[in-house]
């Protein structure tokens, strides 16, 4: 099994989301980050005074998928949320020992 | 006689004044940081509370009682705001104008400048003073400089007592709402409680993100709204003077909110919502002591001055190296002194016969030099007295929280609360992990021992 961990920028996640619904993935994980890459942040004046913004805000998706599956996702995921401008993000894919479905106690590829 | 127009013009005033200081209060809320709104409010609200019932006991009397000493403080005529009226005399004032009204409709009006001024000191030390040393500042400076100031301006002869004032009836400054009395006695305060407290961790390299720009613009509009009754009201009658004060007002606003935006669209690249807010204040700060006293082009003259030449002062601060965290300098101290001084050039009797003509009427320096000397008097006053009752409070009860406690946040420190519960995509109802709602809900607090169960 993996996990398809992917930073993307928030306003791309309604298109992600649904990308990811279409190759029949059944849940995911969504959470609100900040942190920079080669983009860096931004500048912003308040009465005269610069406050440099370094962390964007930015989403992180993760799905845990069976092998087959991994490429898919990541792929889908990066061809969605591309918009060709710098701070687009990242997707990374990391391998999982086991997965527990908490409500049954199924393990592996049954608990996805 | 009593003018029925009159009254209810000069209370619905008292009622639009007092709506002011909540409106400051998010004003400045808005400007510090989320962990800091909670205090930055309290700091506001509770010039409400303090100064109503110092106004009460001696605040009013202090300031409008007939005159105890030349023209300097106000006698205790009114103490308790209820004993010895003069001669009984039906609680009227300001009949031989025709614009009679009760006292206590006079006290009511000017009870909600005492309050907002202390408030407006407030934004020079946001974030980092104890609450109730906050709470004994306000007490003492509105004693020992408020009071008196706001009876050399404010206090006329013949008004509420036989004899007023030093600034108002001997040295005939022009101030029609307060330019010197609030505003320039406001700003030198905070600079110099700024001095004293000295700066905020981490500033200047962190200075502060504002938490709330909504909220800002939203205390601004509640500003300029009550600020209606501030000068239009301080016409203290249902009459001209009120309408010219609502139109120079309202047109020295609209000149100094764009006068701000042209400075930072050239100096900054962009035009903020902070620029638009505090160039809004800015004009309704200048217009103060002039807006009866200019006709309608010299409003627009006065705001657009006040909005460019005070957003160019906000970097004073950092030159300097003093924490004026919300700039109570620029925009209250130099605004005060802007729209005092021009009365001196733009003052014109042509519409208020109780105007006088400046340089640019005809009037030479007559009036200049009255007006210069009235705002050096109430600056020097109020910026050595603050100093030394902020000196005081310092150095016996003390005045800053700790460093840890700043860093940690004054709201949890001199509060024990938060502003927001927003925490993560739930919005911090049950089902998030952060917000205080799951925990506590899930262990009911423990009553303490004998408390009633």
């Amino acid at each position: 099994m993996k996990m398809v961990t992917a930073i993307i920028k928030p306003f791309v996640l309604e298109d992600v989301k649904g990308a990811l619904e279409q190759l029949g993935v059944l849940g995911m994980t969504v959470s609100e980050v900040q942190g920079y890459g080669r983009q860096k942040g931004h500048t912003e004046v308040y009465r005269g005074a610069e406050y440099s913004v370094d962390f964007v805000p930015k989403v992180r998706i993760e799905v845990v998928t069976d092998d087959s599956t991994a490429e898919k996702v990541l792929d889908a995921i990066a061809e969605t949320a591309r918009t060709g401008k710098i701070g687009d993000g990242k997707v990374w894919v990391t391998p999982i020992e086991t997965v527990v479905r908490v409500r049954t106690g199924e393990r592996g590829a049954d608990a996805l | 006689m009593l003018n029925a127009g009159s009254t209810a013009w000069v209370l619905a005033s008292a009622a639009l004044v007092m709506l002011m200081t909540p409106g400051l209060a998010f004003f400045y809320g808005g400007m510090v940081r989320s962990k800091s709104v909670l205090n930055m409010l309290m700091m506001n609200f509770m010039c409400l509370a303090i100064v109503g019932v110092l106004w009460c006991l001696y605040g009013f009397s202090l300031a409008f009682g007939n005159d105890a000493f030349g023209g300097l403080i106000g006698g205790g005529a009114y103490l308790g705001l209820g004993n010895a009226f003069p001669d009984g005399s039906q609680y009227i004032t300001g009949t031989s104008s025709g614009d009679g009204i009760p006292i206590y409709a006079f006290a009511m009006f000017q009870l909600m400048f005492a309050i907002i001024t202390p408030a407006l000191i407030s934004g020079a030390v946001p974030e980092r003073i104890k609450f109730w040393s906050w709470g004994l500042f306000v007490v003492l400076w509105s004693t020992i400089v408020y009071f008196p100031v706001a009876h050399w301006v404010f206090a006329f002869d013949g008004y509420t007592g036989e004899t007023g004032g030093w600034i108002a009836n001997q040295l005939k400054a022009l101030d029609f709402a307060g330019g010197t009395a609030v505003h320039i006695n406001a700003g030198a305060a905070g600079l110099a409680l700024a001095l004293v407290l000295g700066k905020r961790r981490g500033w200047p390299r962190d200075p502060g993100r504002p938490h709330s720009l909504p909220f800002v613009l939203l205390g601004a509009s509640l500003l300029w709204f009550g600020w209606y009754g501030f000068n239009a009201g301080s016409a203290l009658g249902a009459n001209s003077n009120a309408a010219i004060a609502f139109t120079t007002t309202t047109l020295a606003t609209c000149a100094a909110t764009i006068g701000w935006l042209v400075v930072e669209q050239f100096r900054d690249g962009k035009p903020t919502t902070l620029g638009a807010a505090s160039g809004a204040v800015a004009g309704l700060v200048a217009i103060t002591p002039a807006c009866a006293f200019v006709n309608p082009l010299g409003g627009l003259a006065v705001g657009f001055i006040a909005g460019a030449v005070c957003a160019l002062c906000v970097s004073i601060k950092f030159k300097l190296g003093f924490d004026d965290s919300l700039d109570v300098v620029a925009v209250h101290l130099i605004g005060g002194l802007i729209g005092t001084i021009l009365i001196g050039f733009f003052g014109t009797n042509s519409l208020n016969t109780a105007g006088a003509n400046g340089l640019f009427y005809g009037g030479g320096f007559d009036q200049l030099w009255r007006q210069l000397v009235a705002a050096v008097a109430v600056l020097l006053y109020s910026f050595i007295l603050t100093s030394i009752i902020a000196l005081l409070i310092k150095s016996t009860v003390g005045f800053r929280v700790s460093d840890e406690e700043e860093a940690a946040g004054i709201d949890e420190s001199q509060h024990a609360e938060s502003g927001y519960d927003y925490s993560g995509l739930s919005g911090g109802g049950n089902h998030s992990l952060l917000g205080a709602g799951a925990t506590g809900s899930a262990t009911p607090a423990t009553p303490r021992e004998g408390a009633p169960r």
